[in-house]
């Protein structure tokens, strides 16, 4: 493609870029209910996302009072131990992780960072939204039908997902399942959006290279996730019909409770190439845009342009892609073929490398930076430590050999807690503290965010660091009670007492921060439109929080990368993307 | 898995293609100015609603070349028996076929502003999309009279799911089709409708693709090609 740098002599031409035909409010419902204006929807979003993680949360406090004082709560049996397991890791892998990323961030930032009025498909983005609520709904709707919601784990492996003496068997599968559906249904209508808006309303100037790398990830995700969810669709039908109609996609012939069942001749295995066909890439759906805010924190709260721009670029790009052919690595006690191991165990490690080129070009970036100790800017440290850490465990169960005997122990869920438990979470507390204040003009209460922020870290490590200890001790995962295990020494017992205490103290700091979020939206400082000082478009809006249109008259234009800090010889230490270059300005060619 | 790879494969194709045009070699933190980016040069005509389309028809891609996954390793378990595929299916097929070919037709009336042509072709595409589903229907029939029902064994549950799934589809598009008649219908200027016809026509023809690679596999054709591909993999 041809490259022309504009002339500088001859002045700037307007903004020529497509006018999105804007929807206008016209009463309250349609404004702040059934609207079409994506800040409103992505607030949308991250409530109800929120919301249900809220009950996620309550469910892993309810496992950890099991685990650490096993026989002492009489209302939580091996059953319900079950069905909240599966419940949390449904609702935090997808309900409200990917929903957060993609609908929450995904929503407000895009049309912000990329100078864009709004989403170019509102009425679709707005149907996404209750698309989504409709499946929150179903799934939360499965705690109250008969038999409780399904405990098979939140894979939901056939055959043991839909036959008796699974809990939720009756209809908590059914309503799983449903549920699962309509999410796909929803996510792509709104994963449709955020891709046709980064690739067509980027305003005037905004190369994809111009781009902040939150963009980069949410855009990839959303690609990425677009491409892998119909892999979970594909499986939630056929084991749907499996369960409702009697077919036999999945399912073996086997007996249950004495009685030869009517299935016959499925393959398990198949459902599970499947569902980690999605699975896997759902990892990085999540990691991406992690990465992606973390980039951007880092880089404005060290005052310092990230480093190597293009290789994380590059990077992101290469995990994406990778990512759809590691999905067997989570198969390798299912009976795979040991050349499948080995191909899958190579591509995993090879993952390996960009993944370790962004936390090293994180480190450089923070290198020699003026690095300002912010809310927003700990927990992206934060992130950087967890996800090196969860990483590091990763490069172990990624090796045949070595998974082996780790499987289905602790040291998986410690494994996965950290890499896609805390370290997301991290980059989503790191992102609203950062961006808080665009979305509602107040800062978020700084002592109170401080007090959030150590209590959940030193929290999270007291809980999950003890439990890979548990795991190379052989400690099984999803076990209602361990009992007397002759591998198992009596200060596991008071280790994971421990753990469940810290748990419990982790939780009740979320709710400072929920308080926090509600106090600080009333009495919070004021903000004006740029606190930070940070450079990319979303702070250059002008009014804050964004009006209806987000610009004024005008769509911005770019003259610059959303990095420029520190700049040698600039007036202020960050210069704004749509400020004209020092020549132009000085002509007056532009106000 | 292999469909479903070669697929993604396809997919990564024309993303590094497209991404080769990016100048993804570009130092951003050296150039300043106003930059005029490859969209204004080419692609400024592609309107967003064309490109969302084709990531649509990318995610509907996905979602066949993965039940066609699932269907080529399942064939391979002993309790598999092949249907009878009904001599009705390749009625139904001609029909899907020409209503793709009328759409075309209203495409192509479209272009030479021909508002009659429109409607003739929308009306002719939009009704043998109709008798194509009923002719599904019908085929579903048949197969149940004649004692191949859902779960009696997995080639039928398979027949049933993935016919399902395309007809849902294609009644999908049906509502596009019948939003955009109703438009021609109260007036519209064909200027206006140009895009909407196009995009009718451009899933139409995705669809009719999705059925004859369905059509090649329920009917047992593409079996040595299944194999062919399962032995690259082992």
């Amino acid at each position: 493609m041809v490259d022309v740098p504009f002339d500088t002599v001859a002045g700037i031409p307007p903004a020529e870029v497509g006018e999105v035909e804007l929807y206008h409010p016209r009463s309250w419902w349609t404004r702040y209910v059934f609207s079409q204006d994506a800040k409103v929807i992505a607030v949308q979003y991250s409530i109800t996302a929120m919301s249900i993680g809220m009950v996620a949360l309550v469910l892993s406090w309810l496992m950890r009072l099991q685990l650490g004082f096993p026989g002492t709560f009489s209302f939580i049996d091996a059953n319900q131990y079950l069905q909240f397991i599966t419940m949390h890791g449904m609702i935090m892998v997808i309900y409200l992780l990917t929903a957060l990323f993609l609908g929450g961030f995904g929503n407000y930032l895009i049309p912000l960072m990329v100078g864009a009025r709004d989403m170019v498909f509102p009425y679709v983005n707005m149907l996404s939204y209750w698309v989504y609520l409709l499946a929150v709904l179903v799934l939360a709707a499965t705690f109250f039908v008969p038999g409780g919601p399904t405990g098979a784990g939140w894979t939901l492996y056939p055959p043991q997902a839909i036959l008796s003496g699974t809990p939720g068997q009756d209809w908590g599968i059914i309503f799983m399942l449903a549920s699962l559906i309509l999410f796909i249904i929803g996510f792509t209508m709104g994963g449709l959006n955020y891709v046709v808006t980064v690739l067509q309303a980027r305003t005037r100037g905004l190369t994809l290279m111009r781009l902040p790398l939150t963009v980069w990830g949410i855009f990839t995700a959303t690609v990425m996730a677009l491409l892998a969810f119909p892999a979970l669709f594909v499986a939630s039908v056929m084991l749907l019909l499996d369960r409702l109609l009697g077919t036999s996609f999945f399912m073996p012939t086997l007996v249950e409770m004495g009685q030869l069942t009517k299935y016959g001749g499925g393959s398990p295995i198949l459902f599970q190439h499947l569902f980690w066909f999605f699975g896997h890439p759902e990892v990085y759906i999540v990691a991406l845009p992690a990465f992606g805010i973390i980039s951007d924190l880092i880089s404005v709260h060290a005052r310092k342009n990230i480093f190597g721009y293009r290789m994380m670029v590059w990077a992101i790009v290469a995990i994406g892609a990778l990512s759809f052919v590691v999905w067997a690595h989570h198969m390798y006690v299912s009976g795979m073929h040991p050349y499948f191991g080995f191909f899958f165990a190579t591509t995993t490690l090879i993952i390996a490398i960009p993944t370790a080129i962004k936390v090293y070009n994180w480190v450089l970036t923070l290198w020699r930076g003026d690095i300002h100790l912010t809310v927003p800017m700990l927990f992206a440290l934060a992130f950087i430590i967890t996800f090196v850490n969860g990483g590091l465990t990763g490069l172990f169960l990624g090796n045949v050999v070595v998974d082996v005997p780790l499987s289905d122990t602790m040291f998986v869920v410690a494994h996965f807690h950290m890499v896609m438990g805390i370290a997301p979470i991290m980059a989503v507390f790191g992102g609203i503290y950062h961006w808080y204040p665009k979305v509602t003009g107040r800062m978020l209460n700084e002592v109170l965010g401080r007090f959030h922020f150590w209590v959940s870290f030193l929290g999270a490590y007291a809980i999950f660091f003890p439990m890979h200890y548990l795991g190379l001790l052989g400690m099984p995962r999803r076990y209602h009670d361990i009992g007397e295990t002759v591998f198992v020494p009596a200060s596991a017992h008071d280790l994971n007492a421990f753990m469940s205490v810290a748990a419990l103290i982790v939780g009740f700091a979320q709710l400072v921060f929920l308080f926090n979020v509600i106090w600080s939206l009333f009495k919070g400082k004021e903000a004006g439109g740029n606190p930070w000082g940070a450079a990319s478009l979303e702070w250059q809006t002008p009014e804050t929080p964004p009006g209806h249109g987000n610009w004024g008259k005008e769509l911005p234009i770019v003259y610059r990368w959303a990095y420029d800090y520190s700049v040698p010889g600039a007036i202020r230490d960050f210069v704004p993307q749509n400020e004209p270059p020092a020549a132009l300005s000085a002509q007056g060619a532009h106000p | 898995m292999s469909a479903i790879l070669l697929f993604m494969a396809g997919i990564a194709a024309i993303a590094g293609w497209w991404l080769s045009q990016q100048r993804l070699t570009a130092k951003p933190w050296l150039e300043e100015g106003v930059m005029v980016d490859l969209r204004e040069e080419g692609t400024a005509s592609l309107p967003p609603a064309k490109i969302g389309l084709g990531v649509f028809l990318a995610v509907v891609g996905s979602l066949f070349a993965l039940f066609i996954s699932a269907y080529s390793m399942r064939m391979n378990m002993v309790d598999w028996r092949t249907l009878p595929v009904p001599a009705l299916l390749w009625f139904n097929t001609a029909v899907l076929v020409l209503s793709s070919v009328a759409l075309q037709g209203a495409h192509m009336a479209a272009r030479r502003s021909d508002v009659d042509g429109v409607i003739v072709g929308l009306c002719v595409g939009g009704a043998s999309a109709v008798i194509f589903l009923i002719g599904q229907l019908l085929a579903w029939r048949e197969l149940s009279v004649a004692g191949y029902f859902l779960a009696s064994n997995p080639a039928n549950s398979f027949f049933y799911l993935i016919t399902a799934v395309h007809g849902l589809h294609l009644m999908g598009g049906l509502v596009a089709l019948g939003r955009t008649t109703a438009k021609v219908w109260h007036g519209a200027a064909v200027t206006e409708l140009r895009l909407s016809v196009e995009l009718c026509a451009i899933y139409w023809h995705f669809l009719l693709l999705v059925w004859l690679v369905l059509l090649g596999l329920l009917t047992g054709w593409t079996d040595n090609f299944v194999d062919i591909c399962r032995q690259l993999l082992t």
